[in-house]
């Protein structure tokens, strides 16, 4: 289906990441959101507080994040699509209920504007170092979506993508942008709405009598429910059955935790956003994503004019991580360079990938600005070497 | 016997059945466990209530009572430890329709979720929060919680505890509840009416209600078992509706006092973010209530 024009803002606009990002939470049918203010990602619910009250919908600042993460879950099984936004410190504290969306398979997204850590850290400037905490930060085994925009452009897309994943798979979606991504203006082109493609929450037709909260269909994914409808269901963050009733035993944590894995697989196998370029005949391929990934264009760029045949990977869809195009690429590749604003983290998923076929030069930077483009060009060389 | 217990089934063994999750009956709480009396008055008070019980919802935390959301054959939440109210609130404010239930425990509501608690309170949010205050943390067995009084012993104040506890209902009023209420579970004819006057009540309510648990606050404090608890609380409570909260607070043998203290009207949250949208915005104000959430 298509976007319902109220909420979306056609045209072209000179907007910053975070408002772009909440054009794309209107234009993909957000209609709740819960916050509390935390540099550099507050700018998101300012604007989604200024723009809901004539769109239909509500905004509510909570007394914490802990309040605003959980706030979130409660309006989705109230049937809206909902989101809140941080930076570190806050995401931190929203890891519980990343674990309890997860298991309890509700459709939300979290909007995470990276800043330097850890702890209070570096609160206006950026940083890529959530991104291990955006796939493991809540305790047990589970599965997320994580994408990365750099640019405004791209917060706003991929936050209409995001929404859409989250509904298809029943996962929360973590949005990860950096201080950078959400402070830089640019043009935003935001489509009529009848060009923006949106995913409805797929209620189930049951009768209340045949219906079971976690029965899986055939992509693995339950259908959804809504409170005041009759269904008169239970959800737990406990082990559940079908049911949604607490099931403590090997047998359902099996079944449940496997399932919540392996409904993702079809997009980790063949649905993976990413941006390649030159990778053709690519020695060195480059390795990056968010506000990194424009610093090592320049440097690739750089490369090139030199003789070295640089290619670019840029991931888009971090989580899950895109495996099968670095094994592919680790197959012809001489070497990865991966530059991240933090001390190495993402670059393990390659190194795990490559499995030693390849070479891999990390680049690491502990945030508060981004790299210099001859501090990749000097990890081209030498990886060309 | 009022036309709803008639609907119900001849091979109904107990009135208040439909409105339990009878397929997961035997329940987890212990013998004399005052969980059970509660939750029995408030499907009570649904019966009375005569409200559509499509609409109306549970929300726990987790704990003991964080458990009544399992049993209650309603749309119900089992969420995370404190954060009951919180969800609670999302979910009223994105399906106002709905009558939203907080039903959770002691240590859950006002140590880990106590801000929330205070929070909802302030905003008027239009939820009603039955709190079980057995004095402890029972599931984990017999902390010492944030209602726990001095001069108890539990698993972690052996030497007895000497840090002061919160005044549950004097909390409720400060922080702005529009209906305060405080009952044992001896008190289950006041209790079931209160619970069905906060059903009908708008704003943020708040009941607690005093219960005993036996297994691990009663025998670490030779209180004896569930009958002695029911002996005690007739013995020591002491009916004051309207009584000032301040003098309402508990201790490990004193005097209990229970009864309606707050009920006043308070405009809530919903009523006052629309007067002022529609103060500032006229007519380019979208009611959320006629804007479905799920229309994307």
């Amino acid at each position: 289906m298509h976007a319902a024009p109220k909420g979306v803002l056609t045209g072209v606009h000179f907007l910053d990441g975070d408002h772009a990002c909440c054009e794309g939470t209107l234009a993909a049918g957000a209609r709740f959101a819960a916050g509390y203010p935390i540099t550099p990602s507050t700018e998101v619910v300012e604007r989604f507080a200024w723009r809901i009250p004539t769109v239909g919908g509500i905004f509510i600042q909570m007394e914490d994040e802990l309040a605003a993460s959980i706030a979130i879950q409660g309006a989705v099984w109230g049937g809206a699509k909902a989101f809140t936004v941080t930076s570190g410190p806050g995401f931190s504290l929203m890891m519980e209920h990343i674990g309890y969306a997860a298991i309890t398979e509700t459709p939300c997204v979290f909007v995470n504007v990276q800043r330097g850590g850890p702890s209070t850290g570096l609160p206006t400037l950026p940083a890529q170092a959530d991104m291990m905490q955006a796939k493991w930060g809540s305790h047990g085994d589970y599965s997320i979506i994580a994408l990365c925009p750099n640019s405004p452009q791209e917060c706003f897309d991929l936050t209409v993508t995001g929404f859409n994943l989250a509904e298809e798979f029943r996962v929360p979606v973590m949005m990860m942008l950096d201080e950078c991504v959400g402070h830089m203006t640019e043009k935003v082109v935001i489509p009529e709405s009848d060009q923006i493609a949106i995913t409805p929450r797929r209620f189930t037709h049951k009768s209340p009598e045949d219906f079971r909260l976690f029965e899986p269909m055939e992509d693995l994914v339950p259908d959804m429910v809504k409170a005041g409808d009759g269904y008169k269901f239970h959800v737990t963050g406990l082990t559940h059955d079908e049911r949604g009733y607490p099931s403590m035993n090997v047998e359902t944590q099996d079944r449940l935790v496997r399932r919540m894995q392996d409904k993702l697989k079809p997009f980790a196998n063949g649905r993976a956003l990413f941006e390649a370029v030159n990778l053709d005949d690519a020695e060195v391929v480059v390795v990056s994503y968010g506000i990194t990934s424009r610093v090592a264009q320049r440097a690739t760029q750089l490369a090139r004019a030199q003789g070295i045949r640089a290619g670019i990977f840029r991931i888009i869809s971090a989580w899950p991580f895109p495996e099968q195009h670095i094994r592919e690429l680790a197959g012809r590749a001489k070497a990865f360079v991966f530059p991240e604003l933090n001390l190495g983290q993402m670059v393990h998923e390659v190194e795990r990938c490559a499995a030693g076929r390849a070479r891999i030069i990390s680049v690491p930077h502990a945030g508060g600005s981004v790299h210099k483009p001859e501090v990749i060009l000097k990890a081209i060389q030498e990886a060309a070497r | 016997m009022s036309e709803a217990l008639l609907d119900i089934p001849l091979n109904s063994t107990n009135p208040v059945e439909p409105f339990l999750r009878m397929d997961r009956m035997p329940h987890i709480w212990c013998p004399a466990c005052g969980i059970g009396t509660t939750v029995n008055c408030f499907a009570r008070a649904l019966e009375s209530s005569r409200l559509n019980l499509n609409k109306v919802a549970v929300v726990s935390g987790i704990g003991c009572t964080g458990r009544v959301a399992g049993y209650a054959n309603l749309d119900s939440f089992h969420t995370t430890h404190g954060r009951a109210i919180p969800f609670a609130t999302g979910l009223k404010l994105s399906n106002p329709e709905l009558q939203v239930v907080v039903y959770s425990g002691d240590g859950d509501l006002f140590a880990i979720g106590g801000n929330h608690f205070i929070h909802a309170a302030r905003r008027n949010m239009d939820i009603k929060v039955i709190c079980v205050n057995n004095l402890t943390y029972a599931m984990t067995g017999g902390q010492t919680g944030p209602a726990t009084p001095t001069e108890v012993i539990s698993a972690t104040s052996p030497y007895g505890v000497f840090e002061p506890s919160f005044n549950l209902v004097q909390m409720a009023e400060a922080a702005g509840a529009s209906y305060v209420a405080r009952w044992t579970t001896y008190h289950v004819k006041q209790l079931s009416r209160s619970m069905e006057e906060v059903l009908h009540k708008k704003g943020f309510c708040f009941i607690e209600v005093l219960s005993p648990c036996p297994t691990l606050y009663q025998r670490r404090n030779k209180m004896g078992d569930g009958l002695d608890a029911m002996k005690f609380y007739k013995q020591v409570s002491k009916t004051r509706n309207g009584a000032p909260t301040s003098e309402c607070a508990l201790t490990r043998a004193g005097e209990i006092v229970v009864g309606k203290f707050v009920d006043r009207d308070r405009p809530d949250y919903l009523e006052l973010l629309k007067h002022q949208m529609t103060a500032s915005l006229g007519d380019r104000y979208a009611d959320p209530e006629v804007t479905t959430c799920s229309e994307g």
